[in-house]
């Protein structure tokens, strides 16, 4: 299927957010376009992280603009960032451990359920229609993501490669239009790494979700990135295709090194 | 051998969601409550029915409340006691105060009651976890007693607060006799049980987990907070409540607000404990647990050790081993009762092939 890589979805302009005294991130924009894999990278203590707070509402910055689908914002809640289709997974994996792979995907999907509790106490007619419902389309999720054989195990017993798939999976039950990737990668093997690219690239082309990704492994993002953001210290230092980054000497002089 | 679920496909997502997917567990489970419903009435002796099965239900339905709270949505609460008193109080009133008020009305009002109560001490949540709010709890505890005993109102001016349940009679017809008693709680706590198990496995019941496990996560998934927390407090206060009021009215007859004290807090918690958090069946074994433990053991010791000893020995014997048996299940398992069940069933499945 053909990428079709379309209008501004996000458009962040001139972001600034300090802790305290501590500046966090600088005066930052950047765009993301609907349908486009879009890489932030930079060193330890970057900002990297806080700029995905930042859009999906666990921050809420100081001074600049976020623009999504046309709607201009100073700042959200993460509900209200949910509600309009922005969905994440965790650096350091997010998952309810206690719940089972099923559960927590369908948790993925509560604020499609529009049954309060006290149809759910029945469990009758149009709340046991709903579980129903969104039962099927979780279960192509799994189907999707390739993990019918672990859906009643509980998370807290899967390997880290499982769990993070998972918590990919609940990002997904959510249907988003705009998926935030924390270091999906991080602490995996090749073979898992290669798994989990290939999962990214469907979701993008076969779902057409837009996604912004954080991830450490250069050989990963220069390969499947639109668009890639640098940050140093809180301050934008480059933005730009794979390649153009790549060769950009600000970009490897602080991240890649002066010996590349 | 018996116990193996080879055969059964489930060929919809809905025979895939029922609470026992397993045929085995299902024939069992329905003559268990066949076997409540329609033997033990007849076959147990009135000291039974009075005094083990309905408290055993009673405080079971508590359980289950406390449950809903703190093994579902995660928030530990110390407040059981009071809930459960503001349930009695509260029926006792409504059905004093409200001529001609059905028995089922007053109890459900009862429970209402104590749910809005619960809300209100439920509303420290929002900001404090853990113990810390386990002490927000406590004082819903202590202020709750203190306010029944203090106001004679609540009491219907009676001295030092005690209340005597009025007669029970639904559709005219009494609940006079221990055996009947038993099966008016029996039925309710049936009822709520199922309503609990309900909730649990629907995305109510996912979303009190989801905020148990990582609130963070929760939040970010699309789940309010504060909306959710307070209902796990409403609907845990509704549970406690109504077994508050079957507390009083179908087990003792008469109470008084010490009786809801900080020990009947404690031993409520105890049984989630035991029992499993976060479980139905685990408040049943809990409460099963903690309640027939020391009528057995006091039997074993007055026809073994006991009749050796002198009397006053033998008691704190039952405590000793008591004591020494809880801490014993909570090393062998401490995920409860519950979990060592799962467990059974999980080596049952297989028995008697290793593999």
């Amino acid at each position: 299927m053909a990428r079709v890589i379309g209008d501004v979805i996000l458009d962040l302009q001139n972001i600034s957010l300090s802790f305290g005294g501590v500046k966090a991130l600088t005066n930052i924009s950047f765009d993301v376009r609907e349908g486009e894999i879009r890489a932030i990278i930079g060193p330890n203590g970057a900002g990297k992280s806080s700029m995905l707070n930042v859009i999906n509402g666990v921050y809420h910055p100081q001074q600049g603009r976020i623009v999504f689908r046309g709607q201009e914002r100073r700042r959200m809640n993460p509900h209200e960032a949910a509600a309009q289709g922005i969905a994440r997974t965790f650096q350091n994996i997010a998952l309810f451990k206690g719940m089972t792979v099923l559960d927590n995907i369908m948790t993925g999907r509560n604020l499609m359920m529009r049954r309060n509790f006290l149809w759910n106490a029945l469990y009758w007619g149009p709340s046991r229609r709903e579980e129903i419902a969104h039962r099927k389309r979780v279960e192509e999720i799994i189907d999707f993501l390739e993990i019918q054989n672990i859906r009643k195990t509980p998370v807290g017993r899967l390997p880290y490669g499982l769990q993070k798939r998972v918590e990919l999976a609940r990002a997904l039950a959510a249907e988003p239009s705009l998926l935030l990737l924390d270091e999906p990668m991080a602490g995996m093997n090749v073979e898992e790494k290669q798994d989990m690219c290939r999962f990214i690239l469907d979701v993008n082309e076969q779902l057409g979700t837009t996604i912004v990704l954080i991830e450490h492994d250069m050989g990963v993002v220069m390969d499947i990135s639109d668009r890639v953001v640098v940050l140093d210290y809180g301050r934008k230092i480059g933005d730009g295709p794979p390649d153009e980054v790549r060769n950009d000497p600000v970009v490897i002089e602080a991240y890649l090194g002066a010996g590349h | 051998m018996i116990y193996r679920e080879a055969g059964q496909f489930k060929a919809s997502y809905e025979e895939d969601q029922q609470i026992f997917p397993i045929k085995q567990d299902r024939i069992v489970m329905a003559a268990l409550v066949a076997a409540a419903f329609f033997v033990a009435p007849f076959v147990a002796s009135e000291y039974w029915l009075q005094a083990v099965l309905t408290p055993v239900l009673v405080f079971a339905l508590a359980a289950l409340g406390l449950n809903i709270l703190t093994g579902y949505a995660g928030q530990l609460s110390l407040g059981t006691g009071a809930f459960m008193a503001v349930g009695a109080y509260a029926t006792y009133n409504f059905l004093l105060r409200l001529d001609g008020l059905p028995f089922l009305v007053g109890l459900v009002l009862g429970g209402l009651s104590a749910a809005a109560v619960g809300v209100v001490f439920g509303l420290p949540s929002l900001r404090i976890k853990g113990f810390y709010l386990a002490m927000a709890t406590l004082a819903a505890q202590f202020f709750i007693v203190w306010a029944l005993a203090k106001f004679p109102w609540f009491s219907n001016y009676s001295s030092s607060g005690i209340i005597t349940a009025q007669r029970i009679e639904i559709f005219g017809f009494a609940f006079d006799t221990p055996a009947r008693k038993y099966l008016l709680t029996l039925a309710i706590v049936s009822l709520l049980a199922l309503v609990a198990k309900n909730l649990a496995r629907t995305n109510t019941g996912r979303s009190w987990m989801a905020v148990r496990d990582m609130d963070v996560a929760a939040e970010v998934i699309g789940i309010p907070l504060m909306k959710t927390k307070l209902l796990a407090f409403a609907v845990s206060s509704f549970y406690c409540g109504i077994a508050g009021g079957l507390y009083a009215y179908t087990y003792l007859g008469t109470v008084e607000p010490d009786g809801f004290g900080l020990d009947l807090s404690f031993k409520i918690l105890f049984m989630i404990i035991i029992g499993g958090m976060g479980s139905v069946l685990g408040a049943f074994l809990g409460a099963a647990f903690i309640l027939l433990l020391p009528v057995g053991l006091n039997v074993l010791m007055h026809t073994s050790v006991g009749a050796l000893v002198p009397a006053t020995l033998a008691s704190n014997l039952e405590l000793i081993v008591f004591g020494v048996l809880i801490i014993f299940f909570l090393i062998v398992e401490p995920h409860g009762l519950t979990r060592l069940w799962q467990i059974g069933k999980e080596k049952l499945r297989l028995w008697p092939f290793p593999h």
